[in-house]
């Protein structure tokens, strides 16, 4: 941290020279920066000199591969794609997997006359995620909003109506299926993760023990054998004739997945409400709802931001594993790209392809978490 | 005097005030008791109707339930086994050779993590700035990709390697190709068992030392030097115990025969890949804990100490490193125990852990519920152990509470 803000002092300071002073003044203030923060003893010269050389090394073979010697596109012959050109000795990254497969990529076997659909899907999902990080909406607005736009995405997506073409969940994939598994999981786990974490904390021994179960249960056990026992068991406890989607119960697995390790963050932010809170609601005579509704819950949130949001980027990662149990989502779909004759060999642009979209929703999702602690911390600190 | 009557008093005057059980819902000891009846009632009844349910499917299926398939002939090859083990081989020995490859790759792969992850956590701390952003950038182009893509990018990348013929050979004895990883061994004698002997013998004298030495310090006041008799109890004991015995240390080194390698041990692409992934993936979110962990030892405790005119050596262990360990450790042992779930990705890229073991069980004997209860089981068993061990260091190293 030291560290850090001698940096950016410096950084200050250099800013401050190149306003007023020469072109000398810049130079001394760079200088005086590199030799504070990167050659300041022998041992640190060697580590930065070192690391100069390796980044270089593998910089410039990276750049060389991914773009100098890329292939961008291929002809595309009778039977399928003409992919000699990536199959050269001296090409780099085959990009024209990503050229040709993208829409595979992005949307699955949804019929390709109907991707419009999905698309649509996704800048409904992105618009939902953009009024969800303006604060002013928050309330029961915000809860409107969600509610039509699943309503849209699901329309979308099934069709049968209004000339929309009927389209069976066995044929969605891509983007949109680890876009819908994240977040109608994260959205329904949610209310059910704070139940648990107050059942967690109840006076109620039998309510607590059952809690205290489920959470361990579900924490102790990996997500695969949860996804495993959706696909293969959980057909098997249903009564005769009732089926469900493929595809909804994963979704149950996911939400089930989701809400323990939820609840647990949730649990943090109810222990960390001073006593003194929920005493002095008692004595103010709320019921025992209202006490969690208008006095805990809300400094309770606010407290695990951070946490709850590590959380949701982790199941969003997490989405991922239903490839395991034949759905495919994102990763899944890149998978199958490359799974044509014509493209083998070639997965590894495919997955990148993958890795960026997943790295885009990520990042920005921490970016955003980081923002909103901040905001709301600085109101709290005054 | 006056304190105890008015205590007993009070006592007296709520045995005798306490009202009656009033069958009232305002009473909040009987709301509790009728809302437990009635979630317990609630999770009973869906539970029991689930059961009813399966038991009329598997009857209309004909599957029979039980564990009886166990003792059957699995007729499942597995590849990479630690006890011996063929297709002709129970079920049993077939799932327990699984675990056994969990656990393989589970341990090896928290080691690893620990030590690539504490490196990341300082590098990032490092006052250098160019190691600090190589390492943050590391971090962050780990975290926000699911594992899952890791490991079939590696995979992918393992595959893409030359064949043996044309292996990689970044060290000598080192071979790197689409087979997987090649590593020179050191060949097995019963000579060497004694030199493994000594070495325990040596870590046990020197923490047998280290206990005495702070005891005489508590008594005498004299600190005592623990390093050079640890160099001689750990490095001098196997060495005499290898030259007394006439240990040989002889190598085995890799050689191309044919279409693959013979000799030194080999980890297979499988392995490898799943081996690689999990400790890349897990010594970023380590290297957050341990940064994290050190930034929450205050300054003034550093200062304080130095105040005190302790070097820096005894600084770092004695006030550093105690206070971010309790902050590390358990988030670190949260970080163990998801690589050890994590494991279970083995079955996307083909290594035979426990759930792909499981999950071909369950594909050749259709005991779906079985095999997943089997799963499901072993995990709990590592998980709730390691629980109850956490359970146990916080208890032991819980901050004393004003």
């Amino acid at each position: 941290m030291a560290r850090a803000s001698e940096g950016t002092a410096a950084l200050a300071a250099e800013r401050r020279f190149a306003t007023e002073g020469t072109a000398k003044k810049r130079f001394g203030a760079a200088l005086a920066w590199l030799r504070a923060n990167l050659f300041y003893s022998w041992l640190s010269t060697a580590i930065t000199l070192a690391l100069c050389y390796l980044g270089a090394r593998v910089g410039l073979a990276l750049v060389d591969w991914a773009f100098a010697s890329a292939v961008w596109q291929v002809p595309s012959g009778a039977e399928g794609a003409d992919t000699s050109a990536c199959r050269a000795p001296e090409a780099g990254a085959c990009w024209a997997i990503v050229a040709e497969k993208y829409r595979f990529i992005l949307f699955g076997t949804y019929p390709y006359e109907e991707h419009w659909r999905p698309a649509l899907c996704v800048l409904v999902f992105a618009a939902l995620y953009a009024a969800t990080t303006w604060r002013r909406l928050w309330g029961k607005t915000l809860a409107v909003i969600w509610v039509v736009g699943a309503t849209a995405v699901g329309l979308l997506m099934w069709g049968g109506i209004g000339g929309l073409s009927l389209v069976p969940t066995e044929r969605w994939g891509g983007l949109v299926i680890t876009l819908i598994l994240a977040t109608f999981g994260l959205v329904s786990a949610f209310p059910l993760a704070v139940l648990i974490a107050l059942g967690r904390r109840s006076s109620l021994p039998a309510i607590r023990v059952l809690c205290v179960v489920y959470v361990e249960f579900i924490r102790g056990v990996p997500l695969i054998s949860l996804l495993f026992m959706a696909s293969v068991v959980l057909p098997l406890f249903l009564p005769d004739g009732m089926t469900l989607d493929k595809l909804l119960r994963a979704q149950i697995a996911i939400t089930l997945f989701a809400a323990a390790y939820l609840a647990e963050v949730v649990r943090g932010g109810l222990q960390a409400v001073p006593k003194g809170q929920y005493e002095a609601a008692d004595a103010l005579g709320l019921s025992y709802w209202n006490k969690i509704r208008l006095i805990v819950l809300p400094q309770a949130l606010r407290i695990v931001i951070a946490p709850l949001v590590n959380t949701f980027i982790a199941i969003v990662k997490d989405t991922s594993l239903v490839l395991v149990i034949g759905i495919f989502d994102l990763l899944g779909a890149g998978k199958m790209s490359a799974m044509e004759p014509a493209w083998q060999g070639f997965a590894i642009e495919a997955f990148l392809f993958c890795g960026l979209i997943y790295f885009v929703i990520c990042f920005t999702m921490s970016r955003f978490s980081q923002r909103l602690e901040a905001d709301l911390g600085a109101s709290e600190s005054r | 005097m006056t304190a105890t009557r008015l205590h007993d008093r009070t006592t007296q005057a709520l045995r005798t005030k306490r009202p009656g059980r009033r069958w009232s819902w305002r009473d909040p000891a009987l709301r509790g008791v009728v809302w437990q009846v009635l979630v317990v009632g609630a999770v009973l009844v869906a539970v029991g109707w689930l059961a009813v349910n399966t038991h009329q499917n598997l009857m209309s299926r004909r599957i029979a339930s039980g564990f009886g398939f166990l003792g059957s002939e699995s007729g499942l090859p597995i590849g990479e086994h630690l006890i011996s083990y063929a297709p002709t081989d129970t079920y049993f020995r077939a799932l327990l050779v699984g675990s056994l490859n969990t656990l393989r790759v589970a341990v090896s792969g928290i080691l690893l993590a620990t030590i690539l992850g504490t490196a990341i956590g300082l590098a990032r701390l490092s006052r250098n700035w160019l190691l600090a952003k190589f390492a943050a950038v590391y971090v962050e182009a780990l975290r926000n990709l699911p594992l899952l893509l890791h490991l079939l990018l590696i995979y992918a990348l393992l595959q893409a390697l030359p064949p043996p013929r044309a292996a990689l050979n970044p060290l000598a004895g080192i071979y790197l190709s689409n087979r997987g990883l090649v590593l020179p061994i050191l060949e097995w004698a019963p000579a060497h068992g004694w030199c493994l002997a000594a070495l325990a013998l040596g870590v046990a004298g020197t923490f047998a030392y280290g206990r005495w030495a702070r005891w005489r310090q508590a008594k005498d006041g004299q600190p005592r030097r623990i390093a050079p008799v640890a160099l001689v109890l750990i490095a001098g004991l196997p060495t005499l115990a290898a030259i007394a015995t006439d240990a040989p240390l002889s190598t085995v080194w890799p050689e191309l025969r044919g279409f693959n390698f013979r000799g030194g041990v080999s980890l297979s692409p499988e392995y490898f890949a799943l081996l690689l992934g999990l400790v890349l993936y897990t010594a970023a979110f380590i290297a957050e804990i341990v940064r994290a962990g050190v930034l929450s030892v205050r300054k003034g405790q550093w200062e304080a100490a130095q105040a005190l005119g302790l070097p820096r050596s005894l600084i770092l262990r004695k006030i550093v490193l105690p206070q971010a360990l309790r902050v590390i450790i358990p988030p670190l042992i949260n970080q163990y125990l998801n690589l050890t779930k994590n494991s279970s990705l083995a079955v996307a890229i083909g290594f035979q852990d426990i759930v792909s073991v499981a999950n071909t069980t369950i594909n050749q004997t259709g005991q779906a519920i079985e095999g997943i209860a089997i799963v499901m089981a072993v995990y709990l068993t590592i998980s709730l152990s390691i629980s109850l061990f956490m359970n146990w260091y916080n208890r032991r190293t819980a901050w004393a509470e004003r």
